[in-house]
């Protein structure tokens, strides 16, 4: 096959932070030859998982230089045999979808790692702090991450996507369980705290998985032959381009039926079940809150910021690209589960009275607006829809920055015990303004232009049910701004309470991360054309599949 | 339409911008480095930056011809397919209205400013937000599409949250800034339904639903076309640029395809303007969703006089207005707006008759002077509203900055009861005061006279509506809202202004604002003060300006010349085909104009009866009734209707129950499945593990234990002794041989 | 009288008894060697006399010879392993050495 470019540069990428870990564990292996102390090998560690982090983020700017936004065909594609016997291939490449969230990607981890070092300002030491903690793990397992997140979003093999994906699971639930809160018992009797969450997250996710690899290998078994990158010619094929193009063809709509109903409906369905768990679609999402409130802050950011996007990605590119037919026929399920995550979402954010838990639920009516407009089935919706995961990609990771700011500094996150806040802590208070009133959809910030666009797109849908999706849908808009402007009163303004008098304002380390991300926010709300530049011929190209014009 | 390039537009909301940077990003470091000078410096310029750019803006639009704008197309926004939002500027004759006025007095009362807020502690802040509310207002009545529009629209809904909540360590304050917002953003939610039905309507086969692939590559060549500011050639498709929507519906295969449509039985055009005046009436305060905005006086008075009176809340006067081409094609709306003014009119009004607080009567007042430029607007006169919009602007703003004035001479006193006896200490103040009032009130050759007496003509005359005989109501409605406007202005000003000053130092204590305290260094030890000279000079050009704003709009009865008629005509002409007015005798305007005259003066008489200094005794009276009914409907009008209670009841309580309801959901029913789905797991995991324990594996336990005991028990024949295992091996090779003889 | 098998098992069942009794009545390790060197030859007498009476001699009398060796090898390995109980024990007494029972 030919591509636009081949190039090994995504593999590098992918893989710069195994090279990390790599370092890691021979730092780790000499350690009783050279008689490294402790401190040193945590500073080292951190040193090395920190250039792992710029250096991805430096080769994610060189794809993002050489990429062709006009073309709708993979890009930077590496592309040979993996394990001959099964007909898996080692095929990675990016389209205007991949490579937007795979640059989402490599910043929002590198915000993430600087969020993990105690460098750079003031830590409270009478309390013990993750970063600090079984350091070289802690970077071993970031690393891993950041590789299963990149795998994922390049992978173009359906196993080679199963894998990566399946190697996201295993650092987080490490991440969260041995790095997160301490197990504890809430007032209601519930026991909750990091491991509690970790395995919630790893066994809900890991049971949508299971179905999805259910639906890999019937998809597997039920295509057509293929050839390999060699040229060797096979029964079966996981190469995705080839699935894709087979699924045009019809080879899969004309499978036998799996208990009674379509093929492809069964395999929507269960891939569907997969992503929407990970979306979190309602209602799969209770998962969220729990794993939101007891992640340390950095991997909120990158739980909120990254991971809710492969699920998304996964819908994307498999429910819609790989089974155009079958999308128009759940268009609209799938909105109306939108609608319910945007409503559901932003009411029970109402109720809330633990920041991170607030933040957690507005991430479940956010991402509502993805389905929404996915399911719209209009450019300007697909076009929000991409827009509004990149856009809280970079606003939810801005929120939970935050609400880790006045955790490291209160070690609560109780909205109502605080108060009067903006006084004492201004630059804080400015900042979370900020992000509260990106996140509420301002116009002019980064939030407005993912929501406008999926409110045009579904009202301009074929189908009138949009039209009522949407006016249900709105007053979500005023819901959102009632709870965020209801939290910042609740913690900013009226009269200072005393005993918060010893936390301080922003630190370096705090700045260094929430700057960037707020400077791309107010960025992309007046200037939203690098990224409409990258994913929309990709997008209008699978919308013109989708509606079967081309 | 002619469209000129003109490069300078951007500069406009640019320089307030670069302000509110300023003052934002490093304005605390400065405060407290240099001082107040360097941070109300470069803030206070840059707003006239702004208007020095606008003035010649305006120039050029005026000398270039009769039907131009100005345009400037900066990048593309949210631009694809047939959405064409972009990040464009648009100067026609009706923003350059609006940005001369908002330009001008937002710039004159940053000046005001200077003094009002000197020695607050977050005095930069204050000027950061201030430029930040002109940038966005300034977008707002430049922008050239519904979407850049709004971002102005929310930018101002924001700056005014920011600073009603200014001094947010009063909690009360803080929550009137949040009620603000929250209440502009349901407006806001009618008004993006109202956009999207205009642009999706604007395809003309929207109820089908199908969307013509072959008309939309079209269009998208054409619009490629028409970007460097020709225009001309084919119509778009749909389009969310203001000028490309009104230049589609002046085409009459394209309006009547618009205006055939209708969704859920009701017609298109008329849905969408009503869901756009849902917008309008919660960014203008009408009925219903006015309630923000006397609440919204918590703020700075300086800000009170710019956002809630002079400029923001005038933008909704200027979306109808900008949007008339949509509005003239349906009667019902047209009427629902009209209606809602005047209701809203009246209604505020009488409200604030009975207010004590000097700005609430006055923020009732702004609600009520809106109603008035919503019934201009609702019956078709346009220019009309937009020329009570400004002349409101000097006129209010000068009353507000005014009471501003008097509120910090008397060490942040905002009760008129303990006012009194100002006229001889603050001069300045008293006298703009008072020409302001009778600006309001409508006394002749005062600027309001002229805009409120066209307004109550135009409703009379009016032939737009649904119904025929609704103009002379809405002119009944609106007459009786002037009485009382009369009524209750020169209330406040003899209460505040004639007899004896009844504060002293007892009032002392009264005010809230500890972190304004600093303001009472400059008060002759409790006695009201005449305010610096920042403040009475902008109160003189206001007052200047609000006596004489009127004479560009002078009335056709007299003969006279109206520039501003002849000005917005382009705007509005070919939208005044469509409309009717009834032709009536030249005697009963003459007739009307002197009605209106009387009812000016009889507000004023009343008030000089019941209120000059505070001598009548009827008023204290009336409070102090026995009389049930009278005390019962006094109070009820004096709590506002009780609106606010109503809405907390029906809506607030409401949402936050289903929410607090939704959360238990969540948390013990969809959670609680899930939770449930492990617990299943983990019993399960148990009895099997129980199964397992005892049974598996105790049967391979069972074998292990006989082999133990059997090894156990053998072991004892180990002896060691050689001896021993020599006899039992003869003795069994005895008993094989023995064995062998039995079997044969 | 002519000597036919019977005579030789007798004489082997006497050399059995002894070596028995030998090793079932001595203690010292040498000596109950010594009878375990008599009940070997009493195997090896009968192979011998078995294959005197046998049609195809030849096989008896190479075992035979092969149990010689056998006991020969056998004994140096006894006697090796004598020794090195004398060693650890300083006693040659079998009973003595019964460290591994239980």
């Amino acid at each position: 096959m030919v591509y636009a470019t081949n190039s090994t540069l995504l593999t590098w990428l992918i893989f710069t932070p195994v090279l990390g870990i790599g370092a890691i564990l021979a730092l780790l292996a000499l350690r009783p030859v050279a008689k490294f102390s402790q401190e040193m090998i945590d500073q080292a560690s951190r040193a090395i998982g920190l250039t792992a982090t710029i250096i991805a983020s430096l080769l994610g700017i060189v794809l993002w230089r050489g990429f062709d936004g006009g073309s709708t065909g993979l890009q930077f594609v590496h592309h040979f045999v993996w394990i001959r016997d099964f007909n898996i291939e080692f095929f990675v490449g990016v389209d205007g979808l991949s490579i937007s969230m795979v640059i989402l990607t490599v910043f929002v981890f590198l915000a993430a790692m600087i969020a993990s070092l105690p460098w750079f300002g003031k830590l409270d030491d009478h309390h013990p702090h993750f970063s600090k903690k079984r350091v070289p793990g802690y970077m071993i397992l970031f690393l891993l991450l950041e590789t299963g997140v990149l795998g994922t979003f390049c992978a173009q093999d359906f196993f080679l996507f199963y894998v990566f994906w399946e190697l996201m699971l295993l650092p987080m639930y490490f991440l969260i369980g041995i790095w997160g809160a301490p197990t504890r018992t809430e007032s209601d009797g519930r026991v909750r705290g990091g491991p509690y969450a970790a395995i919630k997250f790893f066994l809900y996710t890991l049971a949508g998985s299971v179905v999805m690899l259910l639906a890999l290998i019937a998809v597997y078994y039920t295509s057509g032959p293929s050839k390999l990158i060699d040229g060797t010619v096979t029964a079966h094929t996981f190469n995705i381009v080839n699935l894709i193009e087979m699924s045009r063809a019809g080879v899969f709509a004309a499978a036998a039926p799996i208990l009674g109903m379509q093929f492809t409906k069964v395999i929507f369905v269960a891939l569907f079940l997969g992503f929407s768990i990970k979306v979190p679609m309602f209602p799969f999402h209770t998962w969220l809150p729990d794993a939101h409130v007891d992640a340390p802050t950095p991997i909120s950011v990158i739980l909120a910021g990254i991971l809710l996007k492969t699920g998304m990605y996964g819908i994307l590119r498999f429910n819609m690209q790989f089974l155009p037919d079958v999308l128009t026929w759940a268009a609209v399920a799938i909105g109306v589960l939108g609608v319910i995550n945007i409503m559901y979402g932003a009411f029970v954010c109402l109720a809330q009275k633990d920041l991170k838990k607030l933040i957690a639920y507005s991430s479940v009516s956010h991402m509502g607006f993805c389905l929404l407009g996915l399911a719209a089935l209009t450019p300007q919706g697909l076009s929000g829809c991409v827009f509004q995961m990149v856009s809280h990609g970079v606003i939810s990771p801005m929120l939970f920055l935050v609400a880790g700011v006045i955790y490291d500094r209160a070690h609560t996150r109780d909205i109502e015990g605080f108060g009067g806040l903006a006084t004492h802590v201004p630059e804080y208070a400015a900042m979370t303004g900020l992000a509260f009133m990106a996140s509420l959809g301002l116009p002019g910030l980064a939030g407005f232009v993912g929501e406008v666009l999926v409110w045009i797109g579904g009202f301009g849908s074929t189908d009138t049910t949009f039209r009522w999706l949407v006016v249900v849908a709105i007053p979500a808009v005023i819901l959102t701004a009632g709870y965020y402007l209801w939290t910042m009163q609740r913690m900013f303004l009226g009269s200072f309470k005393e005993k918060w008098s010893h936390i301080w304002d922003l630190t370096w380390r705090e700045r260094m991360t929430l700057y960037p991300l707020a400077i791309v926010t107010v960025i992309l709300g007046f200037w939203p054309a690098p990224v409409f530049d990258l994913v929309n011929t990709t997008l209008f190209h699978l919308l013109s599949i989708v509606k079967g014009g081309v | 339409m002619k469209l000129i390039h003109f490069s300078g537009l951007f500069l406009i909301p640019l320089f307030p911008l670069i302000g509110a940077f300023y003052a934002g990003a490093f304005g605390l470091k400065i405060h407290r480095r240099f001082g107040e000078k360097a941070i109300h410096f470069p803030t206070v310029i840059l707003p006239w930056c702004s208007f020095v750019v606008a003035v010649a803006a305006v120039i050029r639009l005026a000398t270039s011809g009769h039907e131009t704008a100005l345009v400037q197309h900066l990048w593309q926004w949210l631009h694809f397919e047939s959405l064409d939002a972009d990040l464009a500027f648009q100067m026609d004759r009706l923003s350059a209205v609006m940005v001369l006025v908002v330009t001008f007095v937002g710039s004159l009362i940053h000046v005001y400013s200077i003094g009002y807020m000197h020695d607050d502690p977050s005095y930069w802040r204050f000027f950061s937000y201030l430029n930040l509310f002109m940038f966005s207002m300034l977008t707002l009545v430049l922008a050239d599409n519904f979407l850049l529009m709004f971002v102005g629209w929310e930018g101002v809904g924001l700056c005014s949250y920011l600073l009603i909540s200014f001094w947010y360590t009063d909690v009360e304050k803080a929550k009137a800034g949040m009620k603000a917002f929250v209440v502009n953003r349901i407006g806001d939610a009618g008004f993006s339904l109202g956009l999207f039905l205009v642009f999706w309507g604007l395809f003309g086969v929207w109820t089908h639903g199908e969307i013509n692939a072959a008309t939309h590559h079209e269009t998208a060549a054409v619009e490629a076309e028409s970007h460097d500011g020709e225009h001309g050639g084919a119509l778009s498709v749909t389009s969310v640029k203001f000028r490309e929507v009104e230049r589609i519906l002046h085409d009459p295969a394209r309006r009547e395809a618009f205006t055939s449509q209708h969704w859920g039985g009701v017609s298109l055009v008329t849905l969408a303007c009503i869901l756009l005046f849902v917008g309008a009436t919660g960014k203008s305060a009408q009925i219903p969703l006015y309630v923000w905005l006397p609440d919204a006086m918590a703020g700075p008075t300086p800000v009170s006089a710019l956002i809630h009176a002079a400029t923001m809340v005038t933008a909704g006067v200027y979306m109808v207005a900008r949007l008339h081409f949509l509005f003239a094609l349906s009667p019902v709306a047209m009427s629902v707006v009209a209606t809602t003014g005047a209701a809203t009119a009246l209604f505020a009004a009488t409200i604030g008759l009975f207010q004590y607080d000097i700005k609430k009567v006055l923020a009732y007042s702004t609600v009520s002077q809106l109603g008035f430029m919503f019934v201009a607007v609702g019956v078709g006169a346009y220019w009309v509203g937009i020329f009570h919009l400004m002349t409101h602007a000097f006129f209010k703003a000068c009353l507000f900055l005014g009471s501003g004035s008097v509120i910090m001479g008397c060490h942040h006193e905002q009760d008129m009861r303990k006012m009194g006896g100002l006229r001889k200490l603050m001069p300045i103040t008293a006298i703009t005061y008072l020409l302001s009032c009778c600006a309001i009130a409508g006394f002749p050759f005062f600027s309001g006279f002229f805009s409120k007496d066209e307004i109550l003509w135009k409703a009379f005359t009016t032939g737009n509506l649904a119904f025929n005989t609704q103009g002379f109501w809405l002119w009944m409605i609106a007459a009786v809202a002037a009485l009382c406007t009369s009524f209750y202005m020169f209330r406040s000003y003899y209460m505040t202004f004639s007899g004896e000053y009844r504060g002293g130092h007892a009032a002392h204590g009264h005010d809230g604002h500890d972190d304004h305290d600093a303001h009472d260094a400059h008060g002759h030890s409790g006695a009201p003060h005449e305010s610096p000279v920042t403040m009475t000079a902008v109160l003189s050009v206001l007052a200047f300006m609000a006596v004489v704003g009127g004479y560009i709009g002078l009335p056709h009865l007299w003969h006279m010349p109206n520039f501003f008629e002849a000005w917005l005509e382009p705007i509005f002409e070919h939208t005044e085909h469509a409309l009717h007015w009834a032709h009536k005798p030249l005697s009963l305007e003459w007739g009307l104009m002197a009605f209106s005259i009387v009812v000016a003066f009889t507000g004023f008489f009343a008030a000089r009866w019941l209120y000059r200094n505070n001598t009548n005794p009827i008023p204290g009276k009336l409070v102090n009734t026995d009389n049930k009914l009278i005390r019962g409907v006094h109070q009820f009008v004096f709590r506002k209707y009780m609106v606010d209670e109503a809405y907390q009841v029906a809506i607030i309580d409401n949402t936050i129950y289903t929410a607090k309801g939704l959360s238990w959901f969540d948390k013990w029913i969809v959670d609680g499945i899930v939770n449930l789905c492990g617990l299943i797991g983990r019993t399960m995991g148990m009895i099997q593990g129980f199964i397992d324990r005892v049974f598996v594996d105790g049967l391979v336990n069972l074998v292990a234990e006989a082999i133990l005991f059997g090894g156990r028990h053998l072991r004892k024949v180990q002896t060691g002794r050689i001896q021993s295992y020599v006899y039992a091996l003869v003795g069994g090779a005895l008993a094989v041989v023995v064995f062998m003889y039995a079997i044969t | 009288m002519i000597i036919g098998l019977p005579h030789y098992l007798v004489v082997s069942g006497i050399l059995l008894a002894l070596g028995l009794f030998t090793i079932s009545t001595r203690r010292n390790a040498v000596a109950m060697l010594m009878g375990v060197e008599l009940i070997l030859n009493a195997g090896i007498l009968n192979l011998v006399a078995f294959s005197r009476f046998n049609p195809n001699p030849v096989g008896g009398q190479v075992f035979g010879i092969f149990g010689i060796v056998l006991a020969a090898s056998e004994a140096v390995v006894a006697l090796a392993i004598v020794l090195q109980l004398y060693r650890a024990f300083r006693s040659v007494d079998a009973s003595e050495s019964a460290e591994m029972k239980e």
